[in-house]
């Protein structure tokens, strides 16, 4: 019997290698895998590379655990806010930083999950992103070509997920999630309820438990005010 | 002050939205930038049907929602949270990106450090070297949708021009935006340049001139 779902956040997190680049779903504070992310700060694993929408606000919360315990080497965001711990230590040239394009972002990710190796996009064409790039005119408009984004490891919440990984999201909380879910090798997801397989609709599954290995109950509920 | 500018009083941040808002069409489909955009949706002329996009996941964002009625689950692209228009629907990062740069939206209102005659926005970054960069989903509205307004005040607080010749700040995206609404005035960029389409009552065209880098052009 297919079995995916796991018992203990050890388990959870096991595997998880020095060095890996991590994809952390979610955008602002609905949607994150907030226990995975703790349960990453307690296994251990150092010299990330961590995928994320934003590097966080402040210092709270666990992802900023992360960097205050010095594990990240490079954060790939769309968005640094100066105030954040991440900010603080890109400024001081503690953590690399590439900033993408929040669409070139989901894009590479997509793209990654889906086999297709590299793009050409408008977006950021004439802009320092796109600085060091390839870029060609394609149908009249200048492009620059974007890489697919391979993470090693994602994690993942999700609202309602079987022992397949078959998951489905609730509101502003799928956001990254689909795509995160299909662009790792390990893919690892904290789901708020548990479904009995069959039970969730056919026709409202988002991520098909294929692209998942490992789910964990973590019924926290509400996620906490912005 | 200067005696040109004494009887002209700027519009405020709600006055400004609202002067843009008048401007959206039945039926577009319209993206909103963080910052005085947002306010554009309290000011839709009523009976006026446009549908918003928020580039976290939602077509049909409603507004914000009485604090009994607050779904924790369902923010805007600024971590506020609203509601849903009926209608809505949800979409992946992914999905929600690929309906602006495949050019299905109609609009976006974002805000800018300097917008250029030839279209330039700026809005990301103050520095070359900015260690705390604020792309977010600028650089893909700005290229993705097919009328890109600009909302900000006319000029810094210590007076310098925003609308100029040429942008110094680092680049959203090149000959993108197609009209400038400020606390000021309402420009067209055209071939030509700016061309002032709409002055509040009791400025001049030479005292916003006065106040503008670039070279405005009369319709």
């Amino acid at each position: 019997m297919i079995n995916k779902i796991v018992r203990s956040m050890d388990e959870a997190m096991s595997g998880i290698q020095d060095g890996s680049t991590v994809l952390i779903a979610g955008f602002g504070h609905v949607g994150q895998p907030i226990a995975l992310i703790q349960g990453l700060v307690e296994q251990g694993a150092r010299d990330l590379t961590i995928v994320s929408n934003s590097g966080g606000r402040g210092h709270t919360g666990p992802l900023a655990r992360l960097f205050e315990q010095d594990r990240v080497r490079k954060i790939i965001c769309s968005f640094l806010r100066a105030s954040s711990l991440a900010g603080e230590l890109v400024r001081v040239g503690k953590v690399e930083l590439e900033v993408v394009p929040q669409g070139t972002l989901a894009e590479r990710l997509r793209a990654s999950g889906s086999g297709v190796q590299a793009f050409f996009t408008p977006t950021g064409a004439g802009t320092k992103v796109a600085e060091g790039k390839e870029t060609r005119e394609i149908g009249g408009r200048e492009c620059v070509l974007e890489y697919a984004l391979h993470g090693d490891v994602a994690l993942i919440e999700a609202w309602r997920a079987d022992r397949w990984g078959n998951a489905m999201y609730r509101a502003t909380g799928r956001s990254y999630n689909p795509i995160m879910a299909a662009a790792a090798k390990l893919t690892i997801m904290q789901t708020q309820h548990l479904a009995e397989l069959g039970e969730l609709d056919s026709e409202a599954i988002t991520t098909p438990g294929i692209y998942v290995n490992r789910v964990i109950h973590v019924p926290y509920g509400d996620p906490p005010p912005p | 002050m200067s005696a040109t500018m004494a009887t002209a009083k700027p519009l405020n941040r709600a006055a400004m939205a609202a002067r843009a808002a008048q401007d959206l069409r039945e039926g577009w489909y319209v993206n909103l930038g963080i910052g005085i955009p947002t306010l554009v949706a309290d000011h839709i002329p009523s009976g006026r049907e446009v549908i918003f996009h928020s580039e976290n996941g939602i077509l049909g964002m409603g507004p914000a929602p009485s604090p009994d009625q607050v779904d924790p689950w369902l923010i805007n692209a600024s971590s506020q949270y609203v509601s849903l228009q009926p209608g809505a629907c949800f979409l992946h990062h992914a999905d929600s990106f690929g309906l602006v740069r495949g050019g299905h939206l109609d609009l976006c209102v974002l805000g800018a450090y300097q917008v250029a005659e030839n279209g330039d926005l700026a809005n990301w970054a103050m520095t070359e070297n900015d260690p705390a960069p604020q792309i977010g989903g600028a650089m893909d509205l700005a290229v993705g949708t097919k009328e890109v307004w600009v909302l900000m005040e006319h000029t810094t607080k210590d007076g310098r021009a925003r609308v100029v010749h040429q942008c110094t700040y680092p680049l959203t995206g090149r000959g993108v935006v197609t009209r400038v609404y400020t606390n000021l005035a309402v420009l067209d960029v055209t071939g030509r340049g700016f061309v002032v389409i709409d002055i509040i009552p009791g400025l001049t065209i030479e005292a916003l001139q006065a106040r503008t880098e670039a070279k405005l052009h009369l319709p």
